[in-house]
């Protein structure tokens, strides 16, 4: 059955509350709305207004009270509106949602998932199409999860709801509508595992999220010059599965990070690195990373020329073969 | 949790706070109540209270004389603020919880928890020692009014599941000008969370004024701004900081909602033992609070009731000069711990290149035992 990304979401919301009577949702217009994305459709009609209400507009409250209703025994899965409205809430999660299990010796567990619709691609307006993974990955403490597929986006939600662990949970809201033949429930491989989307053997694209898609599409546009290509998601950022990441890299010996985040100290410069430490004597080529423009997200008309696309992704692979 | 109805919106007039704090106790000891605030205290729980304080000002004396000696980092006096502490803390049933800042010892006195975790917090062995479920005392909380929102969650989440149980969280003057305690006072007033929010304006956030921390004619009408009532007290009368919270307690527990208490106060002491207060504060001034001193005002109280007998006054310094000696034994050169715990706590399921750093610190301090 064809199911999108968003309603793989929604399902797993729908699952998870009804599996465990300590999930709780809440944040901006997630109760009588559903959520501007339809994520959390039909969670307050069917689990009442207790277990999916609406809060006032803050960020930080919203981050700020589901860590004390973790810390009370419930398991909230709160939702950021858009990517670029997480930052009211950055001091609550890097300085209590992540640390407090460290501070406590292990006794306090925060069983907290933020959910943040991220990435551009939509034609939106600014503050709606930022990729602020990075910040989240460097802070210790927190996992940072992140679907390509609906059947990811089902399976990996459920898993970071039943985490001990928080969970920065990324959904590519370009891919909302992304539709996949899967029966639901599905459980896929864990978090922490990365999975190839497509073997091959020219070289290894690397993402996670919207990327998997655009990434998938330069390797079928690939054939056409003959490459093949490999395409490794990788679900997850931390844990990022070092394993599987060399593996890939080691059977194909070209690797090309890909994000839409800005390149500068993203994500793809610790894979980069961690490849290249690991994996030196097996590559043909330097690891490459291609990224969104270190710029701020530009205004909607220009968001296809700051974005990584199909394009930017070949001329990448061109010049790992050059060496 | 959200109300299908509109909420009754409050005359505002019915959330004002008084023009002048609620005092019970005068400079001289002598009770004058206030039907709107009774007291329901008994004779043991007033010697109950002058306990809790002395005990917090002792443990405090010894904190700082630790940091002197160089076994403390750095260390938050309550010098000034046992009344307010001990008295809003002491409003709560053996159920309700407390979120603390950084300056709670005597709230976490009254509430069982040993001051050697906050010690060893300021010593700086492990981050935190205490489990907050064993006395419903929350972590210290650093960044500035932060818990006030985990106060405001927790009592949300306390309210869902049904349980009788109020929450009360310090935070300071300072901590008004931020965000995070603004949000936690809308939270619970949009989803009548059963959050006492107890202000110590101890007229400082570290050198800077109240008066140039809010144009607010006090902290308390800031309540007024969520709907919820501002109370203040005189927060160097243990009495009036007990009947005034005890109200803002009972209303919480009655469904009522979230209530904002002011305590008015100050920090005898600087911000921490790393300030030097004699930059920004005067002699005079320092003079004027210290005729105001708390225990001094409960001990003129006790007097007239008959009860600070030299039993009393000695059993309770001898049990401070034993917790003193405990807390000196227990800090001074207390172990840092394993270092190789430090990968222990961050997640209950750790990734998997923590085995190749753990690995990389037991090198190191293997090497460093050989050298």
């Amino acid at each position: 059955m064809a199911v999108t990304l968003a309603q793989a979401l929604n399902r797993a919301l729908h699952d998870a509350m009804d599996a465990d009577d300590k999930v709780v949702v809440f944040g901006e217009d997630v109760g009588r709305l559903g959520g501007v994305f339809r994520i959390t459709d039909k969670l307050q009609e069917r689990f009442g207004e207790g277990r999916c209400f609406d809060t006032p507009l803050a960020e930080s409250g919203i981050v700020g009270t589901a860590i004390g209703m973790a810390l009370y025994g419930w398991k909230p899965v709160v939702e950021m509106q858009f990517d670029g409205f997480t930052y009211p809430a950055f001091e609550q999660i890097v300085s209590h949602l992540a640390k407090m299990r460290n501070r406590s010796r292990g006794t306090v567990a925060l069983p907290v998932v933020v959910r943040i619709p991220f990435g551009g691609g939509i034609g939106a307006v600014e503050h709606h199409s930022e990729s602020p993974e990075a910040y989240f990955a460097h802070t210790a403490g927190l996992k940072v999860v992140s679907p390509g597929t609906p059947a990811d986006a089902y399976s990996l939600l459920r898993e970071s709801i039943a985490s001990p662990d928080p969970v920065i949970f990324f959904e590519p809201k370009r891919r909302y509508w992304l539709k996949e033949d899967v029966e639901l429930p599905v459980r896929t491989e864990p978090v922490g595992q990365a999975v190839v989307r497509r073997a091959g053997t020219t070289a290894t694209l690397i993402a996670y999220g919207p990327m998997v898609r655009t990434c998938l599409d330069a390797a079928e546009a690939a054939t056409a010059e003959g490459w093949d290509l490999e395409v490794l998601d990788l679900r997850s950022l931390m844990p990022l599965d070092e394993a599987g990441l060399l593996a890939s890299v080691r059977r194909t010996g070209r690797a090309i990070v890909v994000h839409e985040a800005q390149v500068f100290a993203g994500f793809g410069a610790e894979v980069a690195a961690r490849v290249t430490e690991q994996a030196f004597y097996e590559l043909e080529a330097p690891v490459l990373r291609v990224g969104g423009f270190d710029i701020p997200y530009p205004a909607a008309k220009l968001e296809e020329f700051h974005l990584p696309d199909v394009d930017r992704i070949l001329d990448a692979v061109e010049r790992s073969l050059g060496y | 949790m959200n109300r299908a109805e509109p909420p009754q919106v409050p005359d505002p007039a019915t959330l004002l706070p008084p023009d002048e704090p609620v005092r019970l106790l005068d400079e001289q000891g002598e009770l004058h109540e206030d039907p709107a605030f009774p007291l329901d205290l008994k004779d043991e729980d007033f010697r109950a209270l002058y306990r809790f304080m002395v005990l917090a000002r002792r443990v405090d004396r010894q904190a700082i004389n630790l940091q002197r000696q160089g076994q403390l980092g750095v260390y938050a006096s309550l010098l000034g603020q046992e009344a307010a502490q001990v008295g809003g803390a002491y409003a709560l049933a053996e159920q309700d919880w407390v979120f603390p800042s950084y300056r709670e010892l005597g709230a976490g006195l009254v509430r069982g928890l040993d001051p050697a975790a906050i010690l060893h917090l300021f010593r700086g062995t492990w981050l935190s020692n205490h489990d907050p479920r064993a006395h419903h005392f929350g972590l210290l909380s650093i960044p500035i009014g932060t818990q006030a929102l985990h106060a405001t969650g927790f009592a949300m989440g306390a309210k869902l599941d049904g349980k009788d149980l109020v929450v009360l969280s310090y935070f300071g003057d300072g901590a008004t000008s931020e965000g995070d305690p603004h949000e936690a006072m809308n939270f619970a007033a949009v989803f009548t969370a059963p959050v006492v929010f107890f202000v110590q304006n101890n007229q400082y956030a570290i050198s800077v004024p109240l008066s140039k921390q809010t144009h607010a004619p006090t902290l308390a009408h800031k309540a007024v701004g969520y709907g919820m009532p501002g109370f203040r007290c005189d927060g160097n009368d243990v009495l009036a900081s007990y009947a005034v919270t005890r109200h803002a307690v009972e209303r919480a527990r009655a469904g009522e909602g979230p209530s904002l208490v002011e305590a008015v106060t100050y920090r005898m002491e600087s911000h921490t033992t790393a300030d030097d207060a004699t930059r920004y504060r005067t002699p005079e001034e320092l003079e004027l609070w210290r005729r105001r001193d708390p225990i001094a005002r409960l001990e003129h109280f006790l007097e007239r009731q008959g009860l600070l007998d030299a039993g009393l006054r000695d059993e309770v310094a001898e049990e401070a000069e034993a917790l003193a000696a405990r807390l000196r034994d227990e800090i001074t050169d207390a172990p840092h711990g394993d270092p190789l715990e430090l990968f222990d706590h961050v997640y209950a399921e750790p990734p998997a290149h923590y085995a190749e750093q753990r690995a990389l610190l037991r090198r190191e301090l293997d090497a460093g035992e050989g050298a």
